[in-house]
């Protein structure tokens, strides 16, 4: 077990490398009860979240999702967040466990100004429980009346599960198909029975955080205080595909269209290894004129079986081949700049 | 997985298997567990001198670095290069797996490491 923005969790069931392996495979089984939940309603519900979130809400359906983030004025990053449209003036965001206070605070001191709109932190109400894999429609839909054949990318339904009244969506953070299913928490130990029973025949795993990072790296997919905090921006972090650039003003939206039309000295790539070795977080960077960083993500990929990593690079190093030497504990080992994501789900599964 | 009778160990979970002059040295079963998927082994040259204790080299796993201690003073007379390809050896079998072979310069050093009995105490 490990301490997780506050949480104690569990870093791997039967091996991190097995775990990742079920999902990527099978399916697997992961309980993110930690993440913080923040609802924002009221009749100008929209208008705060379109100016305080870089995304374009009004791009969503209800029922529909995205991935979105809140910015300083800088155009940095104080979380990264998936927010979802319950309704037409209610909106749910699903944040960083470790962020959840400061997010909260963030927009609490910022709804004021919209008239007849509230946050509400809703953490306690919902756990959250995630099926990923592409053996996962086979495992959950046999436990819900939802259709998940007609529940999209980056949409959500409610219904029952496991005879249980929860939400339904199909979103992840390990690069294949999936579901993550908010129920109340006082079911939750129930439903997890209930996925395992139903997953046991398809091969699915309950994963720890060990599984949960490899998944995600592989994926290209960045964990907010590794990959991005407050001191790197949106187009910095390679992420200018969630800013709603034809929304009107939001926080950090003159920063980020400054920087646009501007020059980026930096960018967030992804690397592997040419040399033998494991490049984890926080080893040095260097190109030729010296150290120009750190190592943000590293790992040993279990699907890739090579040392894949990220860091930040000066503009003239970002691209593709590049190379980079990282300083594994003394010893300078060559990697290359590779595109991300560095592993792709075969895509003929979702709709 | 009951520690080998015939092997020594010390408190970092290295094993020693002493023939001769000679010790074959490993990580135990308890230290495999630990550490989790093995996926990268650095290990010395041979002809490398070793004091009782030094670093000889680091295992890596997907979730942790670790340092490999050396039980005993002696120069590395063999390393287990198949291992560095098959790494996840080390999971499946840690008593089977040598690292090294080391020529003992100083067996008297044995007397300071655990038995398999004592060892099997500490893990308790």
């Amino acid at each position: 077990m490990v301490e997780f923005g506050g949480w104690e969790m569990p870093l791997e069931y039967t091996g991190i490398t097995q775990e990742h392996l079920a999902v990527r495979n099978a399916a697997g089984l992961f309980d993110v009860s930690h993440m913080g939940e923040l609802e924002i309603a009221g009749k100008d519900a929209l208008a705060a979240v379109q100016s305080i979130f870089c995304n374009d809400a009004a791009k969503l359906a209800p029922g529909q999702a995205q991935y979105s983030a809140l910015l300083t004025e800088l155009g940095t990053f104080v979380d990264d967040v998936i927010v979802y449209r319950l309704r037409a003036d209610h909106f749910l965001v699903v944040v960083n466990a470790a962020n959840t206070f400061k997010d909260y605070g963030w927009i609490a001191s910022r709804v004021g100004a919209f008239g007849d709109v509230v946050v509400m932190d809703a953490t306690s109400r919902y756990a959250l429980l995630a099926v990923q894999g592409p053996a996962s429609v086979d495992i959950v839909q046999p436990l819900t009346g939802v259709d998940l054949a007609a529940l999209k990318h980056y949409w959500f339904a409610h219904g029952e599960f496991a005879n249980v009244r929860g939400t339904i969506a199909r979103t992840g953070y390990t690069g294949e198909d999936g579901f993550e299913i908010f129920v109340p928490p006082q079911q939750a130990d129930r439903v997890w029975q209930a996925i395992v029973a139903s997953g046991e025949p398809h091969g699915l795993l309950p994963c720890g955080l060990g599984a949960r990072d490899t998944l995600r790296l592989e994926a290209g997919l960045r964990l907010y205080g590794n990959d991005m905090d407050e001191t790197t921006t949106v187009l910095e972090a390679d992420l200018g595909w969630i800013v709603g650039w034809n929304k009107n003003g939001f926080v950090g939206g003159d920063a980020v269209r400054a920087q646009k039309s501007g020059v980026l000295t930096r960018k967030l790539v992804g690397f592997e290894l040419i040399d033998p070795g494991v490049a984890r977080h926080g080893y040095d960077v260097y190109v030729d004129a010296g150290p120009i960083g750190k190592v943000t993500s590293g790992t040993q990929t279990p699907t890739l079986k090579k040392s894949i990593g990220m860091t930040y690079v000066p503009i003239a190093f970002a691209g593709h081949g590049g190379e980079i030497e990282i300083d594994i504990r003394g010893r300078r080992a060559q990697a290359r700049v590779v595109p991300l994501p560095f592993y792709k789900r075969p895509r003929k599964r979702v709709p | 997985m009951t520690p080998p009778a015939n092997f020594k160990y010390t408190k970092d979970h290295e094993w020693i298997d002493v023939n001769g002059d000679r010790g074959k040295v490993g990580i135990t079963d308890y230290a495999q567990q630990q550490l989790g998927d093995v996926v990268y082994l650095e290990l010395p040259a041979a002809g490398t001198k070793l004091t009782q204790g030094q670093s000889f080299g680091t295992i890596e796993s997907v979730k942790a670095v670790s340092e490999l201690y050396s039980p005993v003073s002696g120069e590395v007379v063999e390393t287990n290069d198949a291992l560095k390809s098959k790494p996840e050896q080390v999971n499946a079998d840690p008593h089977g797996s040598w690292l090294i072979v080391l020529k003992l310069t100083n067996p008297a050093e044995l007397g300071a490491l655990l038995d398999a009995s004592q060892y099997g105490v500490l893990l308790k």
